[in-house]
């Protein structure tokens, strides 16, 4: 018997003691990149380009910035392409069974799993294909891959919840397949739409592994598809092991901009998907 | 003196309240039928017998229900021990995710017996008090998953038995077996009502007619009436109880 | 829209067949089970032996699974089975957070806080336990090394394992929780005798998700693991992984012969390991859900 109550209490304290360093990591982490990143950056670092020598050691990382922008956000595009009409198939009750469904899932579930250096060897078996360089083209192309999975899963979840009712009431005033999926799953499931892009916009624009082979680095800004471009957290790989600490100080700065941008976006995706929750139908 | 006594109860789930000041008694070693529409409250007030309303966050509990003279919402009652001594059977049986020989032995094991030859014998003993035992005795180490819904509620049944309860808690026992399996059951609880205080929610009035000796009707929350089955089924003294003893309501 | 489907149908095979055609001119060179076995890595000899970043990879990612499944079991079991409403409404955010921060970031605090930490405890330890297996410090260097990779690993792959595991465990019908607390069994022998056991598959589940994802890591832990290529013999050595190899060397891989072919072979054989654990926890999480379903 009193093993029973040693047992039970020995496992509550555990139970609270792996919360706590799960909690607390976070607490930590967020704690040194804010202690350092915001040390670091300056305001003007965030609209100058590097400047100073091979490391940039003046001037600030708008390369960075406007690079990790001008990758992601086409590829959120792209990969919102791709992810909504699958989607809207994959949602079809009546196929049921049916095994283009079904390798379909299977086939995301793979892509899900896929890790982005890979998705970059990808990239850069293309590019050579193509006779590409490292260009801003072939980065966003890779980092819609690494998005894909993740925004196809995403609407993929808001839209089986749409209640089967709902569309059996559709079809019942006489729309076609195709009418019901666009104007009724597609307008109910708008919230967690926006939300799986975010989502992925937010996985996308933190990756670095993807854009080593294709998007290359440069301390400008792409001014065509076919120029290398930038990248925030390629600026934290490359400047953290600078030389000179004004050089390291920028790969702080760098991270911490990443990092609020990611949480900005989290946020953001939060409350817009509380909030357009309320007006739709269910 | 009657087993359980119910002193003003009151429940609440959040701001509705689901209970309204019950007041009644269970009698000793007879079968008690809750009775009533759905949603009057039955079950709310079955749970609130072994305190597993605590298991909802947001239910709130008022009043005083006494079991053999002691308050089990007191401030030193072991909620173990309690438990103990009230068995439930669940609607939907639920077989644990082990074999028919360890679910059985699951409640004597978590209490401390860990003689072999003891729970051989209590496993042994309660399957038979349930009507099990000669249908599962060559197969007691397969997993309790694989027997028929009718199997498994009796399983539950011997589950609860090897406890040793002093009351048994049935929430619609029978709601998910086929009418063959039921009748089993419902054979079993009369001749366990011989030596334990049965009491059964139940929403099928011819059921409440084959077993009850005592019936309790609720409505809305409320208790409308209780009393012996004789007196509530054929002369009851509310109209209400009257409306829903012949069928105008449910 | 059909053939948007049939495109993303096709991707995993394009994508597994391309890598393999590039990775032929090595294959062709050098059996693969010689480029598996061979722990010696000399490009600019021809010499491509991949067992020190398999052996790499695994120091590494079975470290971290060690240090996260027992505090992500025990977390998700707090979090489903005792917390209040009101600490899971912080939780949930909290390990979205988590999930979200970019792999560079995880990087950088592995390096500004995470090897700095190893590097003051590992004298410690190296005089006191140096005798266990594992744990020697006799070629130890700096923090950067399989410990610090494992740390950091573990952190990132937290989230995943304790967002399935708490999901898995919620799959478990209260009634059954009911059930066992009637006969009167304490809430801790209700979780570990019942609904343990019943979500056990689950929870093997999201281990072994957990794993996958560890083993595509590839920034975070290229930074703090220091990128020797020797077969690590204790966890305070520098280890190199998989990943890490292709992520640091793509830059000389056009300049040597077969070198841009072993380094696709890595990531073909990285993409073969990492989709096998990951269809064979799915097909125990639908196993588990079917088995609900009923």
């Amino acid at each position: 018997m009193r093993w029973r109550r040693i047992e039970e209490r020995v496992f509550g304290v555990l139970m609270l003691l792996a919360t706590a360093v799960v909690v607390g990591s976070l607490v930590w982490i967020a704690g040194v990149i804010v202690y350092r990143g915001a040390g670091a950056l300056k305001l003007s670092m965030l609209v100058q380009l590097p400047r100073g020598g091979a490391y940039g050691r003046e001037g600030g990382i708008l390369n960075g910035i406007v690079g990790s922008v001008l990758l992601s956000l086409p590829a959120t595009i792209l990969a919102g392409m791709v992810a909504l009409p699958a989607c809207i198939i994959l949602q079809d009750e009546h196929a049921g069974r049916n095994p283009f469904i079904r390798s379909a899932r299977l086939s995301l579930d793979v892509l899900w799993g896929v890790p982005s250096i890979v998705y970059g060897a990808f990239g850069y078996i293309l590019m050579v294909y193509m006779g590409l360089r490292a260009s801003l083209l072939a980065g966003i192309v890779a980092i819609t891959f690494v998005q894909l999975p993740i925004v196809a899963r995403a609407i993929d979840e808001v839209m089986r919840t749409v209640p089967l009712e709902l569309k059996e009431a559709a079809f019942a005033t006489g729309a076609t397949r195709f009418e019901v999926a666009t104007r009724v799953v597609v307008r109910q499931s708008l919230p967690g739409i926006l939300t799986g892009l975010l989502l992925g916009f937010g996985r996308g624009i933190g990756d670095a592994a993807a854009l080593l082979f294709t998007a290359g680095y440069t301390d400008g800004i792409p001014a065509s598809l076919t120029e290398p471009a930038a990248s925030l957290p390629l600026t934290v790989f490359y400047l953290l092991g600078a030389p000179y600490p004004e050089a390291r100080a920028k790969a702080y700065a760098a991270a911490f901009v990443l990092l609020a941008i990611v949480l900005v976006v989290s946020v953001v995706s939060r409350l817009a998907t509380a909030k357009l929750r309320r007006s739709t139908v269910i | 003196m009657p087993h359980v006594q119910v002193r003003d109860l009151s429940v609440w789930y959040g701001n509705a309240q689901v209970l309204k000041a019950v007041n009644v008694d269970i009698p000793d070693k007879q079968i008690t039928c809750i009775i009533g529409p759905s949603g009057c409250g039955k079950t709310t007030l079955l749970k609130s017998l072994n305190r597993l309303l605590e298991l909802t966050p947001a239910a709130r509990v008022q009043g005083k229900v006494l079991v053999d003279g002691e308050d089990i919402y007191g401030n030193h009652v072991d909620v173990v021990s309690l438990r103990k001594k009230m068995g439930l059977l669940s609607q939907k049986p639920q077989p644990l995710p082990m074999s028919i020989y360890e679910n059985v032995a699951f409640g004597p094991k978590v209490h401390g017996v860990r003689s072999r030859k003891e729970l051989n014998g209590i496993v042994e003993r309660y399957l038979r008090e349930a009507g099990l035992y000669e249908e599962v005795k060559d197969r007691l180490h397969e997993p309790a998953a694989q027997l028929s819904v009718g199997q498994q509620q009796r399983l539950c049944l011997a589950r609860g038995l090897a406890v040793e309860p002093e009351v048994i808690l049935c929430d619609e026992p029978t709601a998910a077996l086929d009418p063959v399996s039921a009748q089993a059951i419902e054979r079993r609880f009369k001749e366990l009502s011989r030596h334990y205080t049965i009491l059964v929610v139940t929403h099928i009035l011819r059921q409440a007619k084959r077993l009850a000796d005592h019936v309790i009707f609720m409505y809305m929350g409320e208790l409308v009436e209780a009393g012996p089955a004789r007196q509530v089924f054929e002369s009851p003294s509310h109209p209400q109880t009257q409306a829903y003893v012949r069928g105008d309501i449910s | 829209m059909r053939a948007v489907t049939v495109f993303l149908i096709a991707l995993p095979c394009i994508l597994a067949v391309a890598l393999f055609l590039r990775s032929r001119p090595i294959l062709e060179r050098v059996p693969v089970l010689d480029l598996l076995t061979s722990d010696v890595w000399r490009p600019s000899r021809g010499e491509f032996g991949f067992l020190p970043f398999l052996m790499g990879s695994a120091w590494v990612t079975i470290l971290a699974m060690a240090i996260a499944t027992p505090l992500c079991l025990l977390t998700a079991i707090y979090v489903s089975e005792y917390a209040s409403p009101a600490f899971t409404a912080v939780f949930r955010p909290v390990i979205d957070v988590l999930a979200g921060i970019p792999s560079i970031v995880y990087g950088l605090w592995g390096v500004l806080a995470i090897v700095p930490a190893v590097e003051r405890i590992a004298p410690f330890v190296g005089r006191h336990l140096g005798f266990v297996p594992g744990l020697s410090t006799a070629s130890f260097v700096t923090g950067d090394c399989v410990l610090s990779g494992a740390v950091v690993l573990a952190v990132m792959v937290a989230p995943v394992i304790i967002a399935v595991s708490v999901e898995v465990l919620g799959a478990v019908p209260r009634e059954l929780r009911e059930a066992a607390l009637s006969v009167g069994a304490t809430k801790w022998q209700t979780v570990k005798l019942v609904v343990l056991r019943k979500s056990f598959a689950g929870l093997v589940a999201a281990v072994i998700l957990g794993f996958a994802r560890a083993l595509g890591e590839t920034m975070a832990v290229l930074m703090v693991v220091g990128n020797v290529a020797n077969v690590p013999g204790s966890i305070f050595e520098a280890a190199y992984p998989l990943p890490a190899l292709i992520a640091n060397n793509y830059g000389e891989m056009m300049s040597v012969p077969l070198y841009d072919s072993a380094l696709l072979l890595a990531a073909l054989v990285l993409l073969a390991v990492v989709i096998l654990f990951n269809l064979g926890a799915r097909a125990a999480l639908k196993l588990v859900t079917v088995r609900f379903r009923r």
